[in-house]
Parts: C-alpha cells; sequence; structure tokens
C-alpha cells in the first residue's frame, strides 16, 4: 500500500477529522475499567487478573509504537490506520468469542496483545501527516489528535456501561457488548483510513514553512543524541507528576478535607475526578495550540516549572483552601495532557520531519515507565506514611515533595536541549546554522 | 483552509465532505463531553 498522495484541491483541514477517528477510537483503553467488575464475577476473576487485557495492551502499545514506527513511516498513514483498525476491531471480537465460551485468556490475548498493537500503531499513524499538512502549526494539529485519545475514554465510558446494562453482565451479555464495540470501532475508524493523505508537495500552504525544511534526523540517529534522551527525561518526568494525581485523585481530595468543616463526598470525589479529565484533554489543545506561538521549550518550562509551583502549593496550602486545591490539580493535570500533545511538534522542531513519527514512537516508551513509576511512587508512599500512623494530608506529603523533585529534574533536563549537532543529519537537508536557529527561537505563525 | 494542495476555496462537494467528517467525529465526542460535565458537576453539588 502506497502512502496516498492528496489530490488538487484537497483540504488539510480533513486530515485531522481522519486522525481524531483513530485517536477517538483506540482512546477507549482508558475505559476498560467498566468492563472489569462484569468480568470479574462472570468469569470468576480477581482484580489483578481483571486488569491484564489492559496492562498488556498499554504494553503492546509501547512496544508497538517503538519498534513499528519506522514501518509506519515507509508505509504511510492509510497502511497504518488500516492495522490499527484491524488489531484494535479484531481484539475486541477475539475478547466476544473469549467471553462467549468463557476462555478468559482468548479476551488477554485479543485485547490485550492483538488490541495494544492497534494502539500503538494508530496512536502514531496520524502524527507524521498531520505535521506535514500544518507546518505553521503543527502543536495545534498534534493537540487535535492526541486530545482525541482522551476524549476517547470520555465516549466509551458511558457507553460500554450503558450497553453492559441492556446486554446484560453476564459472559453472553459481555461477549455482545465486545462486539458491538469490535464493530462500531470498525465502522468508525473507516473514516480515517478513507479521508487522510499526504500533502503533494513539502509545502502544503503558501506562505508556511515547508514540511522537510531545516536540518532532519533519521530515527536511528535521533536515539543516539542527548537531546532525544533529554526529551525522554522530560515527558518520563511529567507524565510522572500528573499521574501522581490521576492515581489518587479521589481518595487524595477526600483526605485532604477529611477533618475539616466541608469533608468530600464519594459522590464530589467522583465529580473531581472527571473535572481533571476535563483538564487532561483541554490541556491537550489548549497548551499544544499555545506552544505554536510561544516556543516548545517554553511552554515545557511553564508544564515543569509552574508543575512544580502548583505541587507545592498544594503540599502547603491544599488542605486549607478546596477551590485551591482543586485548582491546582486541574493545572497540573492540563500540563500533563499539554506534555503528551506537544511533544511531537518538539520533536519536529529538534528532528526534522523526515522520521518524526517513528522517534515519536520510540520517545513513547517514556509514557510507558512513567506509566509504572508514578504509581508506584504514589502508592508505595501513602502505604509507608498509613503505615506510619499519619492521616489526611499528610499522608501524601512525602509523594508531593517527590513530585516537586522529579518536575525540578524535568525542567533540568529541558534547559539542556541544544540544536541536534550536524553530523546527525541526514546527508543534504543541512541549513546555515544561523538560519537554524533563527526558526527554533522565533514563534510561528499562527 | 487552502494551500498548494488547494490554491482555491474547497468546492461545495468539498465543503460537504468536510462537515461530514467533523460531524462524524464531533457528535460522539460531544456526547462523552456531555457525560463528562454531567459527573463533574457532582463535585459541586454531591
Amino acid at each position: 500500500m502506497s502512502p496516498p498522495v492528496a489530490p488538487p484541491g484537497w483540504s488539510r483541514w480533513l486530515v485531522p477529522p481522519a486522525a481524531l477517528s483513530v485517536h477517538l477510537s483506540i482512546g477507549q483503553a482508558y475505559a476498560w475499567s467498566v468492563f472489569k467488575p462484569p468480568l470479574e464475577s462472570a468469569l470468576d476473576l480477581s482484580g489483578t487478573q481483571s486488569a491484564l487485557p489492559f496492562q498488556l495492551g498499554i504494553v503492546m502499545l509501547g512496544l508497538s509504537a517503538a519498534f513499528g514506527g519506522t514501518l509506519v513511516e515507509r508505509r504511510g498513514p492509510r497502511w497504518a490506520m488500516t492495522v490499527a483498525l484491524i488489531c484494535f476491531s479484531s481484539g475486541f471480537l477475539l475478547s466476544a468469542l473469549g467471553a462467549a465460551t468463557e476462555q478468559y485468556w482468548l479476551i488477554v490475548f485479543g485485547y490485550g496483545f492483538v488490541g495494544g498493537i492497534g494502539l500503538g500503531i494508530g496512536y502514531i499513524s496520524p502524527v507524521s501527516t498531520l505535521i506535514k499538512w500544518f507546518p505553521d502549526r503543527p502543536g495545534m494539529a498534534t493537540g487535535i489528535a492526541i486530545m482525541g485519545f482522551g476524549g476517547g475514554a470520555l465516549i466509551a465510558s458511558p457507553w460500554s456501561a450503558q450497553m453492559l446494562e441492556s446486554f446484560g453482565s453476564d459472559n453472553v451479555g459481555i461477549a455482545y457488548a465486545f462486539l458491538v464495540h469490535g464493530l462500531t470501532y470498525a465502522v468508525f475508524m473507516l473514516l480515517g483510513v478513507l479521508l487522510v493523505r499526504v500533502p503533494r508537495s513539502a509545502r502544503p500552504v503558501a506562505g508556511a514553512p515547508a514540511a522537510l525544511s531545516g536540518p532532519q534526523v533519521s530515527a536511528r540517529s535521533a536515539v543516539r543524541t542527548p537531546q532525544f534522551w533529554l526529551l525522554w527525561i522530560v515527558l518520563t518526568m511529567n507524565v510522572t507528576a500528573g499521574i501522581g494525581i490521576l492515581e489518587k485523585a479521589a481518595p487524595m481530595i477526600t483526605d485532604f478535607f477529611a477533618d475539616t468543616s466541608a469533608p468530600v463526598s464519594a459522590t464530589a470525589a467522583a465529580g473531581f475526578v472527571a473535572l481533571l479529565s476535563a483538564a487532561n484533554m483541554a490541556g491537550r489543545i489548549g497548551w499544544s495550540t499555545t506552544s505554536d506561538l510561544i516556543g516548545r521549550k517554553n511552554i515545557y518550562r511553564v508544564y515543569l516549572g509552574v508543575g512544580a509551583l502548583m505541587y507545592a502549593l498544594i503540599a502547603l496550602l491544599g488542605d486549607s483552601s478546596k477551590p485551591l486545591f482543586v485548582l491546582c490539580a486541574l493545572v497540573i493535570l492540563s500540563f500533563y495532557g499539554g506534555g503528551f500533545a506537544t511533544v511531537p511538534a518538539y520533536l519536529k522542531d529538534l528532528f526534522g520531519t523526515y522520521e518524526v513519527g517513528a522517534i515519536h514512537g520510540r520517545l513513547l516508551t517514556a509514557w510507558s515507565t512513567a506509566g509504572v513509576l508514578g504509581p508506584l511512587i504514589v502508592n508505595w508512599v501513602a502505604d509507608r506514611q498509613e503505615e506510619a500512623g499519619r492521616h489526611g494530608a499528610s499522608l501524601y506529603g512525602v509523594s508531593l515533595i517527590i513530585m516537586i523533585g522529579l518536575l525540578v529534574v524535568g525542567f533540568v533536563a529541558n534547559e539542556l536541549v541544544r540544536p541536534v549537532d550536524p553530523r546527525h543529519h541526514v546527508p543534504g537537508t543541512d541549513t546555515p546554522k544561523e538560519a537554524a536557529d533563527d526558526r527554533r527561537e522565533q514563534p510561528e505563525s499562527a | 483552509m487552502t494551500g498548494e494542495n488547494s490554491p482555491s476555496p474547497p468546492s461545495q462537494d468539498r465543503r460537504a465532505l468536510i462537515t461530514f467528517a467533523w460531524l462524524w467525529v464531533g457528535l460522539p465526542l460531544a456526547y462523552g463531553l456531555y457525560e463528562l460535565v454531567r459527573k463533574a458537576t457532582q463535585l459541586f453539588t454531591g
């Protein structure tokens, strides 16, 4: 399958919905928890067992994005979206068979392994194409797509719950729900496969910088540069700090105000978690778009520097004011989402568009690392504090200080990012150093 | 919305396609956001 080239007159505004149709689908992964209780009662599983399909799916997301990125660059977005569609939908269909026959291993293999490949290939499938279509606004373009990944869970969570209510929560009901998910997502993602096009020329928009202007670095060379690993640290720290709040959001707000005159109920805590999801999504599109105006390095200074300040405010004053606590948590979560969405554009600034999708795929191993590191730190520290007899806000004091430390490490790593040494450039793509530096420092036109 | 791939304003057909594509993804997202807002308001009412 050769990359589909846009015919004359094709609008670049057809590419974001193509990307969204894939990301809104695969974002369902974060709504897996809806299936956990029915699976546990229908197939007699423990909580750890019922989490296996999701965990394997996230591992496969990281692995397939890291190892499949170069293939995605070579074969193009339509091939990648087709693979994502087939794997993600087949994962559900295999799971339906597994639920119907009460073979749980088939659900783990189907949703986790096969579906997980769909998650990884689907996640990176539109990134490179969007950056090529929107060289003037790469942050906004990738922000739209990656916002979709957050939005996918918002759609799937109530939709899946309603479906289980209709079909029933026994194994046959779950099988029907999986079947409908597989078929619906196949149709929904088909729009992306049919609509996605690569631009005919390197300069798809008059007046915008050419997509292939400036030094270009291959994925193989990029992982040998300090810039790649500095960004890896930046992303790991930013994501870990965000997960620090996400992982314990509901018990955290309850504990912080347990001893006050206005304690937080379980219902209100659930509302707080939902509000954090909204901030996460808004940050993806809002902050990533802002990065087109103020520059990538500056926006990460905000994510990491102001993020540390927000954590400090929660640690020092959080239990004295509920609005302050909620506001700080919302800002942190918006930075968490923004960090995910802005990183493809940061990679484009440093390594060019030549293999930016493949480089992004390799960088997503930072996500997998943070996904393990964040919950581990927060849960381990909270357990130790509880054993030490602490309660209320003091349960989280140490965790908050660790998060501030991680953000400071990320801030320093971001400060150390410099333009890539010309010896890593693909031959023939060098531009005069001054021009390249100017381009990095100047805000791009909106 | 124009560029070298679309030097002239999009034709009526293409505008219809753009509208359809954005509605295709926008409507489910609007449903998800509506459910989210319903849940989030519990922070202030719950």
